[in-house]
């Protein structure tokens, strides 16, 4: 304690008291935004059907059609995409569409957790579709990460590169980042096939490959055992990364050494 | 104690000298002089970074096993438990999970040959815009290029040796292009593979190559590069005092002693900081190799890119009707292959080694120069390097194309449709503007030669008019902007003798002239000083 | 000012006088020539950068010796980042200071060399060509006394005597040289379709639209020679389209099942896998020349390098409702080579007696 009382005067001092608290705010925050999260996806109830209408027709309807079943050339009927599409769709901020482009882009989700679960409710009665998965399901802890990488790299790799860093489609369109996607989500994507991509239904990858997926995804948290890591975006990075800086400060110490000296 | 060193270091020197008579060589080369320029420092970067990848490479071979063979992955890896890979790749981990520093290692290696090979580039630029490449320096010119060459073997054969996804779809793309040329390709596809690909022999094959037979050239080459160095001592920027007939510089001994020797220990102190900072090539997230999964992101390192760049330029349908991959006679040709990945760098490389010759049949000059171009005074020649490099910069870039269009939100398609035109329009442009701005620099030059700098200071004259007083150059100053050749197009012998008789080779000085005149027609001449005392009684 | 304006009209033939060369300029002594406070002052800088080449080399070692590296990420990089930093430490403490020493305490007071023209001197060249035409004499290759013959024939030998060691070891190394396996896959007519990497076989039940299979033929796992050499040509994506969405080119009528199609992966440009699927556009990408394939229009290229489409593999169904393959592929997957023709023409395999007969 006496050490600690002798650095109060350090210069440092208030930097590190503010990196202290920077780290409790969000430390606090993340806490409530899980716990948040948590609670909505246990009250959802199949009695919000009614609910989800009203908030379908106020904000789907003008594309999807009164009915859910699509305009033509415009937006995808709904009928029997199930809860886990709305789910991933709206909570992704995906939908409602802002502007056209070449495709739908993640945002902040425009619903709370408890009108998305209504909407999610009321296309799930239209027919049968697949379900928001349970948190069971989808915990990371319960996969197994080398499965994963196997499956990850076959079916996923291709598009949203090795670790899920992202890659670029044809004519403007990519495949995002998924390591801030959050596990439900992910699982909810492979099923439904959102947008450009395919679905991976469970008679392709059954729930628990799908759970290891996850876990695959998740154990890049971890970072790279070699440092930053560049983007994971492979060479390209790499070769930029060694002319700029590697050959830049060389370059820089050759000036110095060919300077003459004062 | 001082005294006692001394005759300990006398004693030695005289044992080795009376075996090797090494004292004459140390009489030639202690005080040998050397130029001091930054840009004289860019060839010793990729030197040092040789050497640093030799000392890391010989560390990684304690630990790498060359061989295909299947093993089951146990080690510490949470992503690979389980996994079948290579024993080249499971070893690739073993080094980089359990070996303190062995990762360090790896990435020391790596970024050293991604330094390696960017130096070698760099380098040739600086050779290439100074016309340090000419007469008497071709020959050393070749061997620097063929160095470049190898240094791309060496680097193309070290990333394929982990056995990862990546580098093994690229070796996939080596596979596809190889067995593209005609008649012979398919054979020369089983010789490299001993088989089909990838077959089991490759990774062994590949390690020997990459720690053995190209290295080993590269030693030798490095050995006569330096040799040659020294051979017809270093080139300089004009200045006074610096001719044709001297060289002016400080001596090997001590100063480049300590200073090129110290040079060597901040390159490795540099790329020790970048390894131990920054990852490269995390073989482990691209997984041991399988020919089924790619990754998004599927790009050889940075110096192969430019090929892998003209692979994607090039369209497999010419505007979509014009097939490029022809059948004929019941054989096919794949121009979509064979143009972009053989015939494209083969013309640009082989410019590139020739270029030294092109130039002297331009400038029919056969005296050797030893002070160097200042690149403005070389405006043809410069502008031919930005173009070159604009050519090659357009290659890489449509090599990321993906990256590019993913990061700025772009289509890839578009990208790579604005290349297919920029490839043949840019280069152009870039020669042009460059020729421009040289010949602008060029009559800068000779207006500050003339007129003399401006001071910034304003006088009023006793008739009332105002004006910026200018401060003439001095000797120094105007030497090193007048002290350059002014080389007229070349002059050649009528095609007809006075009897009527066609002379032989003719059509060859023909072409030469015609070359000249491309390299020489525009030009600025230096000023004479005929021209600056007219200037000056201009003034007054 | 209308001098300066026409520098390229200026003609250098009757030159006149030329500017002098002002020889080298004044040296100007640096601080630590002429301040002995200046030139302490550089020695003790110097010092200290060797001092901080001997504290990298302690971080170094120190690290290396007293930091655990255990399975986890970040303690694997913390190991590594402390080496790298100590050797980081150690180099440039060398370097930086052997180069402020060299800079400001050794000469810098520039010394000019004389340069001598490389070409050898008239007598050397003269000497040069005397022996090598005594050598030449004495030997019989040219002169009075010449040899053709032994010159001949020394000189074929020379040339063929390489070929003694190339042609047996340049032969090895090929194995079979059996090119004409590039012609066809492990593919066989009723050979089920299964899951890339476990090999479970897949139901057409199981494939709904938009769905993405990757395929290995049944039985590759269990290969004991050349798995990934088949492997690297027998792999498939299984798509299913709206059938709607198809359009089959003609002849193929039966070689897809309600809307299921299978493809080769495996790029007709270079060989990379083929397998961005975008199930939106049915177009199929490859990621690494971005050759674009239509699947809903027999998989013709519609953007980039590639020219021909993805081979097609004829599937149908099983008793037991699972896709197999009807035949190998009708032609060699893969990218173009010289003699692809004829190995389309007979590339099913000879077992094959139904559905072959392409």
């Amino acid at each position: 304690m006496n050490a600690l009382a002798r650095h109060r005067y350090h210069r440092a001092a208030p930097v590190v008291l503010v990196l202290l608290l920077l780290a409790l705010v969000t430390g606090v925050a993340a806490a409530v935004s899980n716990a948040s999260s948590a609670e909505a996806a246990t009250t959802a109830t199949a009695d919000d059907a009614a609910e989800g209408q009203k908030l379908f027709a106020a904000n789907c309807a003008s594309c999807h059609g009164l009915d859910a079943t699509g305009t033509e050339g415009v937006a995808p009927s709904l009928v029997g995409v199930g809860a886990a599409a709305v789910d991933f769709q709206v909570g992704t901020g995906r939908m409602p569409m802002q502007s056209s482009g070449p495709q739908a882009i993640a945002k902040r989700p425009q619903f709370t957790a408890e009108e998305i679960s209504q909407l999610a409710a009321y296309v799930a009665s239209l027919g049968a579709g697949p379900a928001i998965p349970t948190e069971e399901q989808v915990d990371p802890e319960l996969g197994d990460p080398a499965n994963g990488m196997e499956l990850f790299r076959t079916n996923c790799a291709m598009c949203h590169g090795s670790v899920g860093g992202g890659g670029a489609l044809t004519q403007g369109k990519y495949a995002p980042n998924l390591w801030e996607t959050t596990p439900t989500h992910i699982y909810e994507a492979m099923l439904t096939g959102p947008q450009s991509m395919p679905v991976f239904n469970d008679a392709n990858i059954d729930p628990e490959g799908k759970r290891d997926i996850i876990a695959y995804l998740k154990a890049q948290d971890e970072g790279s055992p070699g440092g930053l890591r560049l983007g994971t975006i492979g060479p390209v990075a790499e070769g930029m990364w060694g002319w700029l800086v590697a050959l830049g400060l060389i370059i820089a110490s050759t000036v110095w050494i060919g300077a003459r000296s004062s | 104690m001082g005294a006692r060193v001394n005759t300990a270091a006398a004693g030695t020197a005289n044992w080795v000298d009376e075996r090797t008579s090494i004292g004459g060589f140390v009489k030639f080369f202690a005080r040998k002089l050397f130029p001091d320029h930054w840009s004289f420092m860019l060839g010793e970067i990729a030197l040092y970074s040789f050497v640093v990848l030799l000392l890391s490479g010989v560390f990684l071979t304690a630990f790498f096993v060359p061989s295909m063979d299947i093993v089951t992955y146990e080690g510490p890896l949470a992503t690979m438990q389980g996994v079948e890979m290579s024993k080249a790749f499971e070893s690739t981990l073993h080094m980089s999970f359990e070996v303190p520093g062995g990762l360090l290692m790896r990435q020391i290696h790596h970024w050293s040959a991604l330094l390696f090979t960017a130096a070698i580039v760099t380098h040739m630029a600086r050779v290439f815009f100074t016309g340090a490449f000419r007469k008497p320096r071709e020959l050393n010119w070749l061997v620097g290029f063929t160095l470049m060459i190898l240094s791309l073997a060496a680097g193309f054969s070290g990333y394929s040796l982990p056995d990862d996804v990546l580098s093994g779809n690229g070796l996939r793309i080596i596979e596809g292009v190889t067995r593209s040329i005609p008649i012979v390709g398919e054979y020369i596809s089983y010789w490299i593979f001993g088989g089909e690909f990838p077959g089991e022999i490759l990774i062994p094959r590949l390690f020997t190559m990459h720690i053995l037979l190209v290295p080993g050239l590269i030693l030798v080459l490095v050995a006569l590069h330096l040799f040659l160095v020294f051979l017809h001592k270093h080139t300089q920027y004009p200045g006074g005092g610096r001719t044709d007939k001297n060289v002016v510089g400080l001596p090997l001994f001590p100063v480049y002693t300590a200073k090129a020797g110290g040079f060597f220990f901040v390159v490795f102190g540099i790329i020790a900081l970048v390894a131990a900072i920054f990852t490269i090539n995390p073989v482990w997230n691209y997984g041991p190799y399988d020919p089924s999964p790619v990754s998004a992101g599927t790009q050889p390192d940075w110096y192969i890119l430019f090929v892998d760049g003209a692979l994607r330029l090039m369209p497999g349908w010419l505007f979509d009707v014009i097939p490029m991959e022809w059948e004929i006679w019941g054989y096919t040709l794949s121009l979509n292959l064979l143009i972009p990945a053989l015939i494209m760098p083969g013309l640009f490389f082989g410019f590139v080694a020739l270029y030294p010759w092109i130039e002297s049949w331009a400038t029919g000059d056969r005296g050797e120069k030893h002070v160097l171009d200042r690149p403005r005074n070389a405006p043809v020649r410069t502008g031919i390097g930005v173009a070159l490099i604009t050519f090659y910069v357009i290659l890489v870039m449509e090599g990321s194309n993906d990256i590019i269009a993913n990061l700025f939100h772009l289509s890839l398609n578009d990208l790579t449709y604005f290349f297919r035109i920029g490839i043949f329009v840019l280069p152009v442009l870039a020669f042009w503007i460059t020729r421009r701005l040289c010949i602008g620099l060029q009559r800068k030059d000779r207006e500050l030669v003339l007129h003399g700098k401006e001071t910034g200071r304003i006088v009023r004259h006793e008739h009332g008019e105002y004006q910026e007083v200018h401060e003439p150059l001095t000797d120094h100053e105007r030497w090193v902007l007048v002290s350059y050749d002014d080389i007229s197009p070349l002059e050649i012998e009528p095609e007809y003798n006075d009897r009527g008789v066609r002379r032989k080779g003719y059509r060859w000085d023909r072409f030469k002239q015609r070359l000249s005149r491309i390299y020489f027609e525009k030009r600025i001449s230096p000023v004479t000083p005929e021209e600056l005392e007219a200037a000056k009684h201009e003034h007054h | 000012m209308s001098t300066t304006e026409n520098p390229t009209s200026h003609e250098s033939d009757n030159t006149p006088e030329s500017f002098e060369d002002p020889g080298l300029p004044y040296h100007r002594p640096r601080r630590a020539d002429v301040d002995p406070k200046a030139e302490k002052k550089a020695e003790r800088q110097v010092a200290a950068l060797f001092g901080v080449s001997i504290v990298g080399t302690v971080v170094a070692i120190g690290s290396y010796m007293a930091l655990d590296m255990t399975d986890e990420i970040d303690s694997i990089r913390f190991v590594n980042m402390a080496i790298g930093i100590g050797i980081f430490l150690a180099m440039i403490g060398i370097g930086f200071g052997a180069i402020h020493w060299a800079k400001t305490l050794m000469r810098d007071h520039e010394m000019v060399e004389e340069r001598h023209e490389l070409r050898s001197s008239e007598e050397g060249r003269a000497g040069a060509i005397q022996n090598l035409k005594d050598g030449a004499e004495d030997s019989g290759i040219s002169g009075v006394k010449r040899r053709p013959v032994l010159v001949g024939t020394g000189v074929f030998a020379m040339l063929l005597a390489p070929l003694a060691i190339l042609w047996p070891q340049i032969g090895n190394m090929g194995a079979d040289w059996n090119t004409s396996n590039f012609g066809h896959t492990m593919w066989r007519k009723g050979m089920r379709l299964t899951r890339d990497p476990d090999g479970t076989p897949i139901k057409a039940s199981d494939v709904t639209i938009g769905s993405a299979f990757h395929v290995i033929p049944e039985g590759l796992n269990e290969l004991e020679h050349h798995k990934i050499e088949e492997k690297a040509k027998a792999v498939v994506l299984l798509l299913r389209l709206d059938p709607r969405d198809l359009k089959i080119p003609e002849g193929r009528e039966d070689w897809s099942f309600d809307g299921i199609v299978a493809y080769s992966k495996i790029c007709t440009h270079v060989g990379c896998p083929v397998a961005l699927y975008e199930q939106q556009t049915h177009h199929l990408l490859c990621p690494c020349h971005q050759s674009t394939f239509d699947v809903s229009d027999g998989a013709k290229v519609v953007f980039g390098p590639a020219k021909r489409p993805l081979p097609q593999l004829p599937i149908a169904i099983d008793d037991e409702g699972y896709i197999i393959a009807q035949s190998d592929f009708h032609e060699p997957i893969g990218p173009s080579y010289w003699t692809r023709l004829s190995d389309t023409s007979d590339g099913l395999h000879a077992d094959e007696t139904e559905g072959s007969s392409h």
